[in-house]
């Protein structure tokens, strides 16, 4: 990579901005320059009437941002959403490291055939299996229910009650999403030499010893990885509750995302809405910044 | 033990899509009934025939494959050039343009679509195919995955060729793009696949029911049809079974990309 070589190496050609141009100009237009624009409109009232005559609108500086403090509804989105994240990512990653531990698991045979399996889940069309699992959920013809009843746990209305909209919300957010960072941790397994616990078979430590003084330790770049983009994606979710729940019931399952959606393209409240993405933005830079921290300290 | 516990997982990962594609296959009415029934009494197919023929669902079928293939394969040559730059030129601002390019990543998709929407309606392109196509003609993700793998390749491949006169676009297109066919074949499954399971955005920009993609019409449909548990899950056996034949088939290089993306980590 260093060494200068051949004829494009000198940066008087123009070739590989003729390259870049067609993705830098995409990529400038309808992702940064938007991104800028948002954090304008978050100081505007742009709202219905702005969207018919751009005219119609004022800044109002920081006023976007007070009404949201002042308005219980974003308060329970945000609280919606960190307990998605919070709880759900978590849990993700230890179905997700479970199922990696199992199929690397040296006796296991068809590892490729139970990797592949795990990891259906995942590409399918969330849309979709949202609408599955509005089924599976039912409290009164639903497999889930049927399945506890044989433990003799009384049917949960899932889907109908505020308490147990979120955490359905989340058990089939860990079932879609645990294949996927589960790839990840099998190569990050994968990295860890076969010395290091055969050394320690040696030195007598048991499967658990060896998961605490190896494994983990071997393995926190990888973690720390998975829970960064886990935790990214889980604060944006929308599609769930639009589908499951429209965010309710009674706004049990609103996320920041939903409310965004709805403040923005149902009510046209567009710089009510950016200044919501705005907040999610800095929530989720915070949240990624803190976790690079943890993991160069641990790295020390 | 360790079987039993593969097994089951196993079963669990996978009971929800047997059910899925078990109930789709059920006479109206009986995916409703007490204790639920896990495997038809009867095969019907009549929700499939319904779902073609009164929902007109052949009509998101093709506006679903026109989005996700026209984004596929633009993105594949967009992305490719611009990985191929970043990875083999060495030119003023490379580096300053990639930093920038990596800020992106953290920034998440939804800031951008509120003025993106709006921009999108001067330039009239809402409710139309262009309107989803375009923001997923370039992504920073499918940039960094090419530079990642062409950084991989031999510089003196390149200087043979511009010795013997080559120009740079040839250079790109006959020499460049054939040795990196694997990382291609992982951003297109992965482009495909993303964009076909895509769903606030097409719902932001498709307003004409005649326009809309399969999870955006599956989304609507299940708000008229709660009731009809069979026929919704025959849509959604037809939403995900493209997606689920594209991952099996080409599942060898779509998870390579997994990990070829983790590994910057």
């Amino acid at each position: 990579m260093k060494k200068p070589s051949g004829a494009a190496a000198d940066s008087t050609s123009g070739a590989p901005w003729f390259f870049l141009a067609p993705a830098l100009i995409l990529i400038g237009i309808f992702f940064f320059l938007p991104v800028l624009a948002a954090l304008v409109l978050s100081l505007t009232d742009f709202d219905i009437y702005a969207v018919g005559d751009v005219g119609n609108t004022r800044f109002v500086w920081f006023r976007n941002y007070t009404r949201l403090v002042s308005h219980p509804l974003f308060w329970t989105a945000l609280q919606n959403t960190f307990y998605f994240a919070l709880v759900g990512g978590p849990l993700t990653l230890a179905a997700s490291l479970g199922a990696a531990l199992l199929v690397n698991a040296r006796l296991t045979r068809f590892k490729g055939f139970f990797r592949t399996i795990y990891f259906i889940p995942f590409v399918t069309t969330l849309v979709a299996v949202a609408i599955v699992w509005r089924y599976l959920y039912h409290p009164q013809y639903g497999l889930l229910n049927y399945a506890l009843s044989v433990f003799g746990i009384g049917p949960i209305d899932w889907l109908g009650n505020p308490k147990w909209a979120m955490p359905a919300i989340i058990l089939m957010a860990v079932w879609k999403n645990f294949g996927y960072n589960m790839l990840i941790f099998i190569a990050g397994l994968q990295e860890i030499p076969e010395e290091l616990y055969e050394s320690a078979r040696i030195d007598g430590a048991g499967a658990l010893r060896q998961f605490r003084s190896i494994t983990l330790p071997m393995l926190s770049p990888t973690l720390v990885f998975v829970a960064v983009i886990t935790m990214i994606g889980y604060f944006q979710l929308f599609a769930e509750p639009y589908v499951m729940t429209q965010g309710g019931p009674l706004r049990a399952t609103t996320s920041m995302v939903l409310l965004m959606y709805e403040e923005g393209f149902r009510w046209w409240r567009m710089g009510y809405a950016a200044s919501i993405a705005f907040v999610l933005f800095l929530i989720i830079l915070t949240a990624t910044l803190l976790q690079l921290r943890l993991q160069k300290r641990e790295a020390v | 033990m360790l079987y039993a516990t593969l097994v089951i997982g196993a079963l669990l990962a996978l009971l929800p899509m047997v059910w899925m594609v078990s109930a789709s296959l059920m006479p109206q009415g009986e995916a409703s009934s007490y204790p639920p029934r896990i495997f038809p009494r009867a095969v019907t197919f009549e929700h499939y025939a319904a779902l073609f023929t009164r929902l007109e669902l052949g009509r998101f079928f093709i506006n679903s494959s026109i989005v996700a293939v026209t984004v596929t394969f633009t993105s594949l040559f967009i992305n490719s050039m611009a990985g191929y730059a970043f990875a083999k030129f060495h030119f003023r601002g490379r580096d300053r343009v990639f930093r920038l390019l990596s800020t992106g990543l953290v920034i998440p998709v939804q800031v951008a679509m509120l003025p993106l929407f709006l921009l999108l309606k001067e330039l009239g392109l809402i409710n139309t195919y262009w309107g989803v196509i375009i923001p997923g003609m370039a992504s920073i993700f499918g940039i960094f995955l090419i530079r990642q793998y062409v950084m991989s390749l031999p510089d003196d491949m390149l200087d043979a060729a511009r010795i013997d006169g080559a120009g740079e676009f040839r250079i790109y297109w006959s020499i460049v793009l054939p040795v990196i066919r694997p990382i291609l074949a992982t951003l297109a499954i992965w482009t495909f696949l993303s964009t076909w399971n895509d769903f606030m955005w097409p719902l932001i920009v498709l307003s004409e029911e005649s326009r809309y993609t399969l999870p955006v019409a599956l989304a609507n449909l299940s708000g008229e049809h709660v009731q009809d548990t069979e026929l919704m899950m025959a849509g959604s056996v037809l939403t995900i079974l493209p997606v689920l034949i594209v991952f099996l088939f080409l599942q060898r290089s779509y998870v390579q990309g997994i990990t070829v993306g983790s590994v910057k980590g």
